[in-house]
C-alpha cells in the first residue's frame, strides 16, 4: 500500500521562511517552496509551522488518581496545546519508582496515541527521600528513562542528592530537582513577604527555593554531573543559574507559563485555584524569569500541568491542592508574555518549547529541525489569533488559571508521527488499528 | 457591607458608627432586662472549628439579647470531625434556613471563602481566622480604649492617641485587626516583640518597630495591648524557652512598676499569667481587661445589628 502523502502549503517556520511541508507516514519528506508535489493539500497560509512541542514537566495522574487526570485525557489536553511529547512526572499512586510502573505509564501513552508519554523515574523509593530507587532498570526498561525527579517533594538530603547526580551519570541520566527547602517551607501557603502577612497564610520565602539551587549547582559542579532545575520561580534563583552557567555547570533550568504571567496579588481573596507549589511570586521575580528565558539563563518553558478535582479547590485555602492546568494555554501565555512583548522570536520560542526540553530528556523523534528524514512531529499555530480563556478542555480536571484572560495565539494544526491529533483546533478521534 | 471579614470591609466612618452603636448597646446591657427585639425570629449560627470560649460566648450573649436563635456549631463532636468538608457543612446550615454565620477557623481566609463561595447566601461574620483577622476583637477594643483614655471623645475617633502592641505580631489575628482598625482611626501604632515574630516587611503595617521592649516603653504609650504567647512557638525555634521570652518582652512587675500610671493595659485573652503579663499588671487599676470582655458583648451586637436588621434591610 502506497503511503498517503500530505501537504502543508505556505507555513513560515520560525526563522520566518514560508515554505510547503510533505509529509509521508510518520516522517517528512520534504521541505521547501512551492514543492512540486501531489497529495492531500492543507492551507497554511499565515500559520507559523513548529517542532512539535514538548513539555518535561507533565503531571498525568495515572495510576491513582485518575479523578483528576488519566493518561488518555493528558495526552489529548497535550495534543490541544501543540505537544507531542510530554514528561510524566512520577508522583502517581504507586509512585513511579520502579521499572514497572514506568513501562506501564509508557504502554499507556503508546495506546492513548495523542503524544508521545516518556515517564519520569522517581529519584528516591516512594519520593520518601530516603533510598534512591531502581534508576539503571527503569533506564534500561522499555520507557527508556533518562529524566529523574521526585517532583513536588525536594531530595533535600546532600547526599542522597549527591549519590543520584553522580549515579545517573553513568548512563546519561539527569536528576530534575524540585527545589525547596521543605523546613523552611512547613505549612507554606504562598509567597513570603508583606501579602502572605497580611493574609495570615503561612509564608513560602524565595530563599527555600534559592538555597537548594545554590548547593546543588555546586554538587553538579562537585561531581560533574547534570543537573536540571523544576519551574524556577524568584529572580535569586536566575541569578544563581546565570552564575552557575558562566562557570561552565552543567545545568539547566525551567519556568512555568504560570509564573511568567500571574504574581501573588491574585491570591488576595484567598481563591484556591491560584495556589501553587513553587507559589506565584512578585512582578519583579516575573519580569526576570522572562528576561532569562530571553537570554538564556533559563532553558525550557515547561507546564507543570497539575489538574486536581473541583473538590480539592472548592475548600479553604489551606486545604486546597497545590496546582493549575496549563498544557493547553502554555504556548499562548509564552506568546503573549515573551513574543508580543519583542522579548524573543519564534525560533527561541521553538527551542525553549521543543528543541532544549527533547534534548534535555534526549529524545530522538521530537525537538528535530524540521527537515526530510526527521519525524513528522509539527506544531501549527496562528499568531493573530486572540482567545479570551474558557472553562473548555480536554484535561477532566478544571483547576484553570486563565479564565478571562485574553491570550494571543492558537494552536490550529497538531500532527503527531504524521497524524492529526488536532486539525482545525479540534481534537481528533484517534483510531487504533 | 454585606460581611464583616476583615477591618479593610469598614471605612473610618462605618467603623465609628458600630463603636457608637456599641455605646447604645452597653445602654442595654445595664438594663434589668438586656434584651431588644430586633433580631426576632432570626437564626445565627455560630460556626466554630476552633477551639473558643469567650469569643463564642460573647456571640451567643449578644446575638440573644437581640432575641436572635442561636445555633451552636462545633466542629469538634460533629460531622466535621469525620471529614465532612466545609462546603457541606456550610450547605447544611444554609438548608435549614440559618440567615448570619459567626465564623471561628483555623484556616486563614476560609471566612472569605464561605462569602465568596456560591454555597450560602447567609451574612458571615468572622470570629478569628487563623492568623489573618479577629476583626470584633479589635472593634472592642477600640471601644474599650475610646472610654478609658481620658481626653477621647466618645463619638469620635482616636487621633493622637499612641499604642503599643507587644508579642507574637507574626501569628496574631487580633494584632491585624488591630493594626489596621487603630491607625484607621487615627492611632500610632508601635509593635515590639523578638524579631523572629515580627515580618519583615512590616512596614506598611504599623508606624514604629521595636525589638526592645524597654526602649518601646520609654517613648510614652497611652495604650500598652499585651498579646498571647501560644507555647507551640517555643518548639519552632522562634525564642528559645518561655522564661527568655518573659525576660525580654513580658509585663512583668518591674516593667510595671516604671510604666506611666495612666497608661492603660490590655489583653485580648486568654492570659498566660506571669508569662506575657504579671498578675500585678493584669489586675491593676490600670488593666483594661474585663472591660474588653465586657464590651465584647456590646460590639458584636452592635454587629448584628448592623448586618442583619439595618444591611439586611436595603437589600
Amino acid at each position: 500500500m502506497t503511503k498517503q502523502r500530505t501537504i502543508f502549503r505556505n507555513a513560515k517556520l520560525a526563522d520566518g521562511k514560508v515554505v510547503d511541508i510533505s509529509v509521508v507516514g510518520d516522517n517528512i519528506e520534504s521541505v521547501g517552496p512551492n514543492l512540486d508535489l501531489q497529495g492531500t493539500e492543507v492551507n497554511c497560509v499565515g500559520l507559523i509551522a513548529l517542532q512539535g512541542l514538548v513539555d518535561l514537566h507533565t503531571h498525568l495522574r495515572e495510576p491513582g488518581f485518575e479523578q483528576s487526570e488519566t493518561i488518555l485525557t493528558g495526552s489529548r489536553a497535550a495534543a490541544k496545546g501543540g505537544f507531542t511529547a510530554v514528561h510524566a512526572m512520577a508522583n502517581t499512586s504507586p509512585v513511579a519508582d520502579s521499572a514497572a510502573v514506568v513501562e506501564q505509564v509508557f504502554a499507556l501513552g503508546q495506546a492513548a496515541g495523542y503524544v508521545y508519554v516518556q515517564p519520569i523515574g522517581a529519584v528516591t523509593s516512594n519520593l520518601e527521600g530516603k533510598q534512591l530507587a531502581d534508576l539503571l532498570k527503569m533506564n534500561q526498561s522499555r520507557a527508556g528513562v533518562t529524566v529523574f525527579s521526585d517532583d513536588g517533594k525536594c531530595v533535600s538530603d546532600s547526599l542522597l542528592m549527591r549519590r543520584a547526580l553522580e549515579y545517573v551519570k553513568a548512563f546519561g541520566g539527569v536528576i530534575a530537582q524540585h527545589a525547596q527547602d521543605p523546613n523552611l517551607t512547613v505549612d507554606a501557603q504562598m509567597n513570603e513577604g508583606a501579602l502572605s502577612f497580611e493574609l495570615g497564610l503561612a509564608g513560602w520565602p524565595q530563599v527555600a527555593e534559592e538555597a537548594i539551587v545554590a548547593r546543588d549547582v555546586l554538587l553538579a559542579e562537585h561531581v560533574d554531573s547534570r543537573l536540571h532545575i523544576c519551574h524556577v520561580s524568584t529572580a535569586g534563583s536566575v541569578e544563581i543559574i546565570r552564575w552557575a552557567k558562566a562557570r561552565g555547570i552543567k545545568v539547566t533550568a525551567e519556568v512555568t507559563p504560570h509564573h511568567l504571567i500571574l504574581t501573588e496579588d491574585l491570591v488576595k481573596d484567598y481563591n484556591p485555584i491560584y495556589k501553587v507549589n513553587p507559589p506565584l511570586r512578585t512582578e519583579k521575580d516575573v519580569l526576570a524569569l522572562r528576561a532569562a528565558v530571553a537570554d538564556g539563563t533559563i532553558d525550557i518553558v515547561a507546564t507543570d500541568h497539575a489538574p486536581h478535582t473541583a473538590d480539592s479547590k472548592d475548600c479553604e485555602f489551606g486545604q486546597a491542592a497545590f496546582g493549575m492546568i496549563g498544557l493547553e494555554t502554555a504556548a499562548a501565555v509564552v506568546q503573549t508574555t515573551l513574543i508580543e512583548t519583542g522579548l524573543i522570536d519564534w525560533t527561541r520560542f521553538q527551542e525553549v518549547l521543543s528543541t532544549a526540553p527533547a534534548a534535555i530528556s534526549g529524545l530522538n523523534r521530537h525537538g528535530q529541525k524540521l527537515a526530510p528524514g526527521h519525524a513528522a512531529n509539527l506544531t501549527f499555530i496562528d499568531p493573530t489569533a486572540k482567545t479570551t480563556v474558557g472553562p473548555e478542555s480536554e484535561s477532566k480536571s478544571r483547576n484553570n488559571p486563565y479564565l478571562g484572560l485574553e491570550l494571543s495565539g492558537q494552536i490550529v494544526h497538531t500532527i503527531f508521527e504524521g497524524t492529526f491529533t488536532v486539525k482545525n483546533s479540534q481534537i481528533q478521534e484517534i483510531h487504533h488499528d | 457591607m454585606k460581611h464583616l471579614l476583615s477591618i479593610n470591609d469598614l471605612s473610618k466612618d462605618a467603623a465609628i458608627e458600630i463603636l457608637n452603636l456599641a455605646v447604645e448597646m452597653q445602654q442595654v446591657n445595664t438594663r434589668e432586662i438586656k434584651k431588644l427585639p430586633a433580631l426576632t425570629g432570626r437564626t445565627v449560627a455560630n460556626l466554630f472549628f476552633e477551639d473558643s470560649t469567650r469569643t463564642r460566648i460573647s456571640f451567643e450573649i449578644a446575638a440573644r439579647r437581640l432575641s436572635a436563635d442561636v445555633i451552636n456549631f462545633s466542629a469538634k463532636g460533629s460531622s466535621v470531625s469525620k471529614g465532612e468538608s466545609l462546603k457541606d457543612t456550610v450547605q447544611t446550615l444554609e438548608a435549614m434556613g440559618v440567615e448570619a454565620l459567626i465564623v471561628r477557623h483555623n484556616h486563614s481566609g476560609a471566612v472569605n471563602t464561605i462569602a465568596n463561595s456560591d454555597w450560602s447566601n447567609a451574612v458571615v461574620i468572622n470570629a478569628g481566622d487563623g492568623t489573618h483577622e479577629h476583626p470584633t476583637q479589635a472593634l472592642l477594643d477600640s471601644l474599650t480604649i475610646r472610654q478609658r483614655v481620658s481626653g477621647l471623645d466618645n463619638k469620635g475617633d482616636l487621633s493622637g492617641l499612641r499604642v503599643l502592641i507587644v508579642g507574637d505580631i507574626l501569628h496574631s489575628r487580633v494584632a491585624r485587626s488591630n493594626l489596621l482598625l487603630l491607625r484607621k482611626l487615627g492611632a500610632t501604632v508601635a509593635v515590639s516583640a523578638p524579631s523572629t515574630l515580627i515580618p519583615s516587611r512590616i512596614a506598611n503595617y504599623c508606624d514604629e518597630v521595636y525589638f526592645d521592649l524597654d526602649e518601646a516603653l520609654s517613648n510614652k504609650f497611652d495604650v500598652v495591648m499585651m498579646l498571647r504567647i501560644q507555647s507551640e512557638r517555643m518548639n519552632s525555634a522562634f525564642m528559645p524557652n518561655s522564661s527568655e521570652y518573659s525576660f525580654g518582652w513580658g509585663l512583668g512587675d518591674t516593667r510595671f512598676s516604671k510604666l506611666s500610671k495612666v497608661t492603660l493595659i490590655m489583653h485580648p485573652g486568654p492570659m498566660n499569667r506571669g508569662l506575657e503579663i504579671s498578675s500585678k499588671a493584669a489586675d491593676s487599676d490600670q488593666s483594661a481587661i474585663l472591660d474588653q470582655v465586657s464590651n465584647g458583648v456590646a460590639v458584636r451586637m452592635a454587629v448584628l445589628y448592623k448586618l442583619l436588621a439595618q444591611e439586611k434591610k436595603n437589600d
